[in-house]
């Protein structure tokens, strides 16, 4: 029996300890939105928090999680909003099949919390372990820019963004 | 009412529905409370559109989403025409019916839009001049005295007005008329529009259910330990340390491997590593990816092939030519590698009826796959489908559904079968590797009098003919079907345009042009890969027209122009790319340009290079695309985009090699996929038009790579005639 924090909340799994956090998540706890894409740490599909840090769930043996702090995609509202990440990426239409998106968004979130302005090399190099088969890495380039946007405080001239708008601003 | 028969289970009616949204593979419980039973019909012109006296829009999707978007821009279609807010609109995924077969239910060609746009706008007509027959009767004046808007029938100069839902059940009595008035495109509010993706918001929430989710109660988890050789059996296993390994169910074969089942995946896997198996390797044993190669070789000096196309007198020019030009130009096997990897669940009932939960492209080749493997009859299969992560034409050969359904049946219990991403690599329907010779003839001003092109290849579709067996249509006699099987297989053998498509109707004016294909087939599974045919043969038509230009010393932009000139559509895309990528006016950039037309579309590219210590990095790809109307500009944009990264993971990285009759390939760390920091920035422009919408989820991944190749040359003078793309060999 192992227990640790998940996205706020004490939990606790009854699977032997070299089980990856991916599959208690997935088997054990039933959330999904954490994906399997290739099982070796390669593609990002499973990227979560562990104590703030984007790790790959399907390389996380549970042993390790024990008293500690996870965070998956269906722990990042803040105060139950969306977001800013969430929201940058519906505005610029970032998802097409969406699969990697959990994955992408977590690595995402983890370097807005570490670096609020991130410069384009800083994007690159935090997002180029997370594949895209649809290839929206443009997308996603654009979307964390705009996440950064969105996060900054009381910044004029920043349009506000309405989850229900029905058209995108910019379709370039 | 059409011969369509309303199944209850069809149309999920609920309020948690109420607000519009996307319901795809509604699992059983969910879909027992959302039913009632009292249920009145409402307005339902066809299978793909009702409405509900409690105002619910509901839209059968009957394309499947997998990422191209069709859960937007189908609905979109019929809600402009309804006069309707599309975001009000239900969308749930259809189960097989024979309205949605044409003449199977299947999702691919890039042709979802192009072949619903006419039916859907015409079904969203029909309801609406329905509800306004009702509401005109109601209000007794004449129809032309009420207007649809925005989800009511308004009474024009009054403030009265009636809703879609209060009028459904008295337009359901409305006959549905045939011709229904459809609107002038000018006066379209949303087509044309970039709207938000539908499912943009479960997709980023982590929300979205994809097949890989399915859960349901006493579900099991399998995997399966398979024969890595092709077409190879099982020898012998040994299950006794897998059976005692935790949370394993049982142990058993399938279709020549072994399944493990367990009451997890991670314990599926554990215990499948346990299972001591012994394999015999079949008909490909030693085969290897050097003697495909040898045969390739072998058979483009002895074979003249069958003739695809043959204008003019080739010989005569090449007789009398000033020089001749020749080239060879290879194309490997590539795997769809899409990042879901495949799965599905199953369950085989008591009665003997059997549900399929699976992220498929083709609900009705599932439904016959799994009816087929469990020797039942259709009528006892339900195929939900679920959200897919990437189809890319792989889920339209879904062999992972009937394996569910075995597996599930011996288990006795709801079973979801995930393959490893190692399973996914290795059990492929792989892009066919092919071999063509090239051969122009050219006069003394350079100037290109035949084009010579023998493609040495397999064919896609023999390969396929006994699944087309076990899809044949139920009634038709098991010997008709062999028999006809067998008989198509020499006919397709002779007659199978994915071989040849993009390289037969190559569109340039030359004068003699002689295509033929060489068959060969080393016995490697092949499917529908991202564009099919037109992913290797635009590589080859346009890398060498391109070399005919320099031959000629022509800029290949204006080469292309002039032998083009009968063909508006290239011209024109051709034209805005080099326009927008300011061709020839980039100092200090390497640019190749291409254009290429497939499924209606044509695209053009404009890629620019920079080379350095021979790793060649994409810094921008511009294109230019005609495909028609544009439904959505934004998911236009998307769809070429993705087009464009897809084709350069091929151009720069993709190949599957074999090796001893099986794929040496495993993950993604030796079949690796484009990374953000290899993505160049992407334009994308669309030639203005009326035209009928024609496809885009294909045709911007065939130009990518040649327009890639025809950059490096200029970059580096070596022209690279094997994909991947590879400098300094």
């Amino acid at each position: 029996m192992v227990q640790f924090q998940l996205n706020g909340n004490a939990v606790s799994a009854d699977v032997e300890d070299d089980t990856p956090l991916l599959w208690v998540l997935r088997d054990s706890l039933k959330m999904t939105g954490t994906k399997f894409g290739c099982g070796m740490g390669l593609c990002g599909a499973c990227t979560v928090h562990l104590a703030g840090v984007p790790v790959r769930a399907c390389q996380t043996p549970l042993g390790t999680v024990a008293g500690k702090s996870v965070t998956t995609i269906e722990g990042i509202r803040v105060d139950g909003a969306l977001h800013p990440v969430q929201e940058a990426w519906i505005e610029y239409n970032v998802p097409q099949c969406g699969y990697c998106q959990s994955g992408q968004i977590m690595a995402a979130v983890a370097l807005l919390a570490h670096n609020p302005t991130p410069t384009d090399d800083d994007i690159e190099a935090a997002m180029s372990g997370n594949l895209c088969r649809c290839g929206t890495y443009n997308r996603i380039r654009k979307a964390i820019r705009r996440a950064v946007e969105l996060s900054a405080p009381d910044q004029t001239g920043v349009k506000q963004f309405d989850p229900n708008a029905l058209l995108v601003g910019d379709a370039s | 009412m059409s011969e369509f028969k309303l199944n209850r289970r069809r149309f999920v009616a609920g309020s948690a529905i109420a607000a519009g949204g996307l319901i795809l593979g509604v699992y059983p419980s969910e879909r027992a409370a959302a039913t009632t039973p009292d249920a009145p019909q409402g307005l339902q012109p066809n299978a793909w559109l009702k409405i509900t006296p409690d105002d619910q829009v509901i839209f059968q999707l009957d394309k499947t989403e997998m990422g191209q978007g069709v859960s937007t821009s189908l609905p979109t279609i019929i809600a402009e025409e309804l006069e309707i807010d599309p975001r009000r609109i239900v969308v749930q995924a259809a189960l097989v019916d024979k309205t949605f077969q044409d003449p199977i239910q299947i999702t691919g060609g890039s042709a979802s839009v192009n072949a619903r746009w006419d039916v859907l706008r015409k079904t969203g007509a029909q309801a609406r001049e329905m509800l306004v027959a009702a509401a005109a009767a109601r209000w007794g004046v004449k129809p032309e005295q009420c207007r649809a808007e925005n989800g009511r029938v308004v009474r024009v100069g009054t403030d009265q007005s009636f809703s879609y839902g209060d009028l459904a059940n008295d337009a359901a009595k409305v006959p549905v008329p045939k011709e229904p008035r459809l609107k002038d495109p000018s006066q379209f509010e949303y087509i044309g529009k970039p709207l938000r993706r539908f499912d943009a918001v479960d997709k980023s929430t982590g929300s979205a259910k994809f097949g890989i989710d399915v859960d349901m109660p006493e579900l099991a988890v399998a995997v399966l330990v398979r024969n890595p050789y092709f077409g190879g059996s099982l020898e012998s296993f040994d299950v006794a340390a897998a059976k005692g390994s935790p949370g394993v169910v049982d142990v058993f074969e399938v279709n020549g491997n072994v399944a493990v089942v367990a009451d997890t995946y991670w314990h599926a896997l554990k215990a499948a590593k346990l299972v001591d198996v012994k394999w015999n390797k079949g008909p490909l044993a030693g085969l290897d990816s050097s003697q495909i190669r040898a045969k390739w070789v072998e058979l483009a000096k002895t074979e003249d092939g069958r003739s695809v196309r043959d204008d003019g007198d080739v010989a005569h020019a090449v007789k009398t030519a000033a020089s001749v030009q020749e080239a060879v130009y290879e194309i490997p096997y590539l795997a769809h590698a899409t990042m879901e990897p495949q799965n599905t669940t199953a369950v085989v009932r008591a009665d003997g009826t059997c549900e399929i939960w699976s992220p498929q492209q083709g609900p009705d080749v599932t439904q016959a796959l799994v009816a087929h493997a469990l020797g039942i009859s259709r009528d006892k299969v339900v195929v939900q489908t679920m959200l897919m992560g990437g189809g890319f034409g792989r889920r339209g050969i879904p062999d992972f559904a009937p394996e569910a359904a075995l597996v599930a049946r011996r288990a006795k219990r709801p079973v979801k079968v995930i393959w490893t991403r190692e399973d996914d690599m290795r059990h492929d329907f792989y892009r066919p590797a092919t071999y063509n010779v090239m051969r122009a003839a050219l006069n003394e001003k350079g100037e290109a009098q035949s084009w010579s092109h023998k493609i040495v290849a397999p064919s896609m579709f023999r390969g396929l003919l006994p699944m087309f067996g076990q899809i044949a249509p139920q009634w038709l006699p098991d010997w008709l079907v062999q028999g006809a099987t067998s008989v198509a297989g020499t006919f397709i053998k002779t007659r199978d345009q994915s071989t040849t498509e993009g390289a037969a109707d190559e569109p340039y004016a030359i004068p003699n042009v002689e295509v033929a294909h060489v068959f060969y087939d080393p016995g490697v599974p092949l499917g529908f890969w991202r564009s099919v045919g037109h992913s290797q043969n635009a590589f080859v038509v346009e890398s060498f027209i391109d070399e005919l230009a320099h031959a000629a010393g022509v800029d290949p932009y204006q080469y292309r122009r002039r032998l083009l000139a009968g063909h508006p559509r290239h011209l024109a895309v051709l034209d805005l790319a080099a326009e927008k990528a300011q061709w020839g006016h980039r100092p200090g950039t390497f640019q190749g340009i291409a254009v290429h037309e497939s499924f209606g579309s044509v695209v053009a590219e404009v890629a620019e290079v920079t080379v350095k210590d021979n790793v060649i990095k994409v810094d921008r790809v511009v294109c230019a695309v005609d495909c028609g109307i544009v439904v959505n500009p934004d998911q236009i944009a998307a769809q070429v985009e993705s087009a464009v990264v897809f084709g350069l993971t091929a151009a720069l990285k993709g190949r599957i090699t074999i090796k001893d009759g099986a794929v040496e390939q495993s993950n993604f760390h030796d079949y690796p996929l484009l990374r953000m920091n290899e993505t160049p920035a992407i334009e994308v422009y669309a030639v203005p038009s009326a035209a009928h919408p024609s496809g885009i989820g294909e045709p911007g991944t065939p130009p990518i790579a040649p327009a890639v190749a025809n950059a490096v040359f200029v970059a580096t003078g070596q022209r690279l005639r094997s994909l991947p793309l590879t400098l300094g060999v």
